[in-house]
């Protein structure tokens, strides 16, 4: 008969937990409850949320189809607050509702220090959904102040994420140094160090004594006497197991709701799972156990033999571009003695804890790849009194001779966690292999591996690689995309040695493993071969991403956006009406000046497009190719013209220089800045190439970016005339087209190849540069042409219209 | 019950390409592979609404354009890790036109 399967809590355990029961084919109807307003989702990933790395829709886990599919009936934002175990019913908005099997998964709840002040608003936990919304509401604001309280994991990754939405950010710290719990106080420097130069401020030993403010939170008062100004407070100060409900109905509860190794609560028919549990004493506040437990739940519930035993667990921070790791038990003690590991100028600081040659707990920063080997050797016990002079060094010296990656992944037990959060060994993946799965996608299908908070993507991979074996040659760098093992650069090198000129051609001499690529390899091969071949080669738009192909922005509705060109941010009272007109005219909702020192015109629909495009060019205005991987804006700072620092004509030669530019077509998008001397208005040293005006002539900077990565440019050369400064940028810009991989910037490039390999071809070799210019203007001669005027022309004209209108075809 | 429109020559769209069909229940996508096959799904992503016309088409596959899940043409469900289903809508390649069964339309129409 079925059970009725009553669930209450949405969150990650429970979500993990359904999972199981229906892959299991378990014959149940579930209802699942949730407080909040909305379904399962990844909370671990709220941080990228926060940060706008990802968004929401990103880390959805299971949405209404998924429920629907599997005949779950959902109650989404319903609080339940009584349970009667007696006649096993949940008391409901709607009334009682009967269950076989209850199970209580209601997470926990954030813990609020009791000051005065904790009511206002603009103090907030950071738990759930709403709560992100309401710390980025207050990042709208310019030049916003954020307090966080709490130097932990969470609200360390708060700080960043607040600090990656443009606000002021002051970390509040009760110990000594950051994250005491999983640091020792010397990575606990590091990672202060690292967050103080994000721009981030750290208070340590701060002890909070009153929020304040008289409708609104306004500031911080400390113990110690100090005030710090606040818009908005997060209070990120650890969590209290949500027992309230298990507590209502009457089952053993302690910190947490006590389960046994079954996950049944004193009553068999309650089960509990996720951070409201106490299990043998212990609570829990990361995944991986959680989704040990929901494995287990859903085995008692289906009648099956399980026991839950608590996996070791370590913990990384999920703050871009900061690496640590850290698991067991670094307290200093008379027992123990301590491998340690630093390199000050690289920032990397490792420490092995030992007893009885044993490694009991680990402390990395800066280098965290021999985490999981160390980890595994904690968790089995392992003697390492052998390798001991080597060991800190990690697994490529284990043994002596460095070995490579692959050996080292081969090396690993099976038992070897790959995925923490997952809880996937490398057995797991190896079965999954055997089982059938033949592609990394696969794989991680079948195993969930990497797709939590995702850092263990690279190991996953070589793992997948060493499991199929002789199916998947390794390749020495990673395949374009699944549907090849061959590598960025092998393919490039091919396409121009063997003269291949179409995408076919390269599909089928490369042995491509699918029949038509995929959205990743599809447009990375087109620009390969419209860079090899510019008068050559057929520009194929079907393979191009939709913004390229109709040469406007796609919005999230499915509207355009419209950004003219303006020669080195220089603009006319004409081209103002023009824009203005063709505002009115195409009734555009929004009117926006970029970031990119020109106008956006926001929310077009696509069937305008060509004839606004029309009126723009009638006006003498060019696509601004806001939307390609090619040549962007070239910003520019007044100059010499008005300004009393300025060395040389930074405008006009950022003009020049847009002029002879535009129109190509690169790896990733390419940006470019003059300023007017090193004051450096227009940005110039953080932009793929900028120019820097000193008295002698041009800082030629190369390598920038203030995206995702904020990158400061390397000075490449200085060069004397205006002349140079153009040749010396079409070289740069033309090695950087035939040389990185479809979608690296050049920062990422010359991280590959390094500074001297563009040196010697830019700048040291004169018939290099000379011939790379060359072949560049060459290009030039192909793709200068302005695609809103073909387009307004009629090129493409099936992208604008419908194929057919059936709305008027009434019913028969 | 079935009926079937004349909604244009396969020649109209590009290979690998799309066109919009345009109907009072929304835009329907109509796709033609690289084999010259034809499939016609609603122009909705069920993640969140992208236009899936203007995706990039693989195999008998699109990928949305707004968040990159990818799309069967011939079942409309979603592939991979992600879950969701879009309506296909019956089509037919006759003599270089197409065909596309509007019955849904009708039955719609009918229950107003
Ligand atoms: C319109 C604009 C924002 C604004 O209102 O100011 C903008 C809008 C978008 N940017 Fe940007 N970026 C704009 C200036 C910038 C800048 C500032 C600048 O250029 O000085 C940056 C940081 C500088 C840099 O690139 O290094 C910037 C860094 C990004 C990134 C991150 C790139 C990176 O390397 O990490 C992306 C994502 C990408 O390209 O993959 C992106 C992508 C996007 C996309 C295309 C997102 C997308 O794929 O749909 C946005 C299109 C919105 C739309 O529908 O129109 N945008 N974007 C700016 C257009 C400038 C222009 O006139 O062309
Ligand atoms: C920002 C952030 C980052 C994190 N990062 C990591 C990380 O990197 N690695 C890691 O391992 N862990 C991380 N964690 C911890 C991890 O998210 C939790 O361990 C996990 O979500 C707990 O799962 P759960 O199912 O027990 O509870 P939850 O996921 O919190 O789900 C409980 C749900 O039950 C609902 N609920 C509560 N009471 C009731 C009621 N009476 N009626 C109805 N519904 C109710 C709640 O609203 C909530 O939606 C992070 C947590 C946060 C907040
Ligand atoms: S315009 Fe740029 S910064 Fe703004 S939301 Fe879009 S991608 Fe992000
Ligand atoms: S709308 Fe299609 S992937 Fe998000």
């Amino acid at each position: 008969m079925t059970q009725h399967i009553v669930v209450i809590g949405a969150g990650m355990a429970s979500g993990r937990m359904l999972e199981h029961l229906f892959d299991a084919g378990a014959d149940v109807h579930v209802t699942l409850f949730g407080a909040e307003p909305r379904g399962n989702y990844n909370r671990i990933m709220l941080s990228p949320v926060l940060s706008g790395e990802k968004t929401f829709e990103e880390i959805v886990t299971h949405d209404s189809d998924w429920y629907a599919a599997h005949g779950v009936t959902t109650r989404f934002g319903e609080h339940i607050t009584a349970v009667d175990p007696v006649a096993k019913t949940v008391a409901t908005g709607q009334g009682p509702l009967s269950y076989d099997k209850l199970v209580i998964a209601t997470g926990s709840d954030p813990f609020i220090i009791p000051v005065p002040g904790k009511d206002l608003p603009g103090v907030m936990a950071y738990r759930d959904l709403d709560d992100v919304e309401r710390m980025k509401s207050y990042a709208a604001k310019p030049g916003a102040k954020a307090v966080v309280i709490g130097g932990g994991l969470l609200g360390l990754e708060a700080a960043a994420g607040l600090k990656a939405q443009g606000m002021d950010v002051t970390v509040i710290h009760l110990a000594g140094h950051l994250m005491e719990r999983q640091l020792d106080p010397a990575a606990g420097y590091l990672l202060k160090r690292e967050l103080e130069l994000r721009g981030i401020k750290v208070l340590l030993e701060a002890n909070t004594a009153e929020l304040r403010g008289t409708d609104h939170v306004e500031a911080v008062l400390l113990k110690d006497g100090r005030v710090i100004e606040a818009d908005m407070v997060c209070m990120a100060v650890g969590i209290r197991p949500a027992t309230a409900l298990g507590t209502a109905c009457g089952i053993a509860c302690e910190r947490g709701i006590i389960v046994d190794d079954q996950m049944r609560t004193v009553d068999p028919d309650i089960l509990a799972i996720g951070e409201c549990v106490q299990h043998q004493g212990q609570i829990f506040g990361l995944v991986a156990p959680l989704y040990d437990q929901a494995k287990v739940a859903a085995k008692t519930l289906m009648g099956e033999e399980a026991a839950f035993t608590p996996p070791m667990v370590s913990t990384k921070l999920k703050v871009t571009g900061v690496d640590l790791f850290s698991a067991g038990d670094f307290a200093d003690g008379d027992d123990r003695e301590e491998i340690v590991f630093r390199d000050a100028a690289r920032g990397v600081y490792k420490r092995l804890i030992l007893a009885q040659d044993r490694i009991i707990g680990i402390v990395m920063y800066g280098d965290t790849a021999d985490g999981p080997w160390f980890l595994q050797k904690l968790k089995d016990g392992e003697d390492i009194s052998e390798g001991r002079d080597t060991l800190i060094f990690g697994q490529n010296y284990a043994g002596g001779a460095p070995l490579d990656p692959m050996a080292a992944v081969a090396a690993l037990p099976d038992e070897a966690e790959i995925c923490g959060c997952n809880g996937v060994s490398k057995a797991i993946i190896l079965a999954a292999i055997a089982g059938g799965a033949g592609s990394l996608a696969e794989v991680t299908a079948k195993t969930k591996a990497s797709t939590s908070c995702g850092s263990c993507a690279g190991l996953t991979a070589q793992v997948v690689a060493l499991g199929l074996g002789d199916d998947f040659v390794i390749p020495a760098e990673a395949g374009m995309c699944g549907c090849t093992d061959h590598s960025h650069e092998d393919v490039r090198r091919l396409i121009v040695a063997d003269g291949m000129k179409s995408i076919p051609e390269v599909m089928q001499k490369l042995h491509w493993t699918s029949s038509g690529g995929c959205a990743k390899c599809r447009p990375a091969l087109n620009y390969y071969l419209l860079c090899a071949w510019p008068e050559e080669y057929a520009d194929h738009a079907q393979s191009r991403f939709i913004n390229e192909r109709v040469h406007a922005n796609i919005q999230k509705d499915g509207t355009y956006s419209v950004v003219p060109r303006m020669w080195g941010g220089i603009t006319t009272p004409d081209e103002l009406r023009a824009i203005a007109n063709a505002a009115d005219k195409y009734n555009v909702p929004t009117v926006k000046v970029t970031g990119g020192q020109r106008i956006d015109l926001l929310g077009v629909k696509k069937e305008d497009l060509p004839s606004m495009w029309a009126d723009l060019n009638a006006a003498g205005m060019v696509s601004g190719h806001a939307y390609a991987k090619g040549l962007r804006t070239v910003k520019t700072c007044v100059g010499t013209d008005h300004c009393r620092f300025g060395t040389q004509d930074s405008t006009g030669l950022g003009i020049k220089i847009e002029k002879a530019l535009w129109g190509a077509w690169s790896p990733h998008k390419f940006k470019l800045a003059v300023s007017g001397c090193p004051r450096n208005c227009a940005e110039a040293t953080c932009k793929d190439f900028g120019v820097v005006c000193v008295a002698e002539g041009y800082q030629l900077h190369v390598g920038g970016a203030a995206g995702m990565e904020v990158k400061a440019t390397q000075l490449m050369c200085t060069v004397a005339t205006e002349e140079e400064a153009i040749e010396y940028c079409a070289a740069f810009y033309q090695l950087y087209r035939e040389g990185a991989r479809y979608l690296d910037r050049p920062w990422k490039w010359i991280d590959r190849v390094g500074l001297d390999h563009i040196i010697e071809k830019v700048v040291e070799d004169a018939d290099s540069r000379t011939a790379l210019a060359a072949r560049f203007f060459h290009s030039q001669k192909y793709f200068q042409t302005d695609p809103w005027a073909e387009r307004a022309g009629g090129k493409d004209a099936h992208e604008f219209t419908p194929l057919a209108d059936l709305t008027q075809v009434a019913a028969e | 019950m079935t009926r079937f429109i004349d909604i244009g020559h396969l020649d109209d769209i590009p290979t690998e390409g799309a066109r919009v069909v345009k109907t009072p229940l929304g835009c329907v996508a109509v796709f033609r592979t690289a084999q010259d096959e034809v499939f016609a799904i609603d122009d909705r992503c069920p993640h969140k609404g992208g236009p899936l016309s203007n995706g990039i088409q693989h195999g008998r596959s699109v990928t949305c354009p707004l968040h990159n899940w990818v799309i069967s043409l011939e079942s409309g469900m979603v592939e991979g890790m992600d879950e969701g289903q879009v309506a296909t809508w019956p089509v037919e390649v006759r003599g270089g036109r197409i065909l596309m069964d509007v019955a849904r339309l009708d039955q719609a129409m009918a229950a107003e």
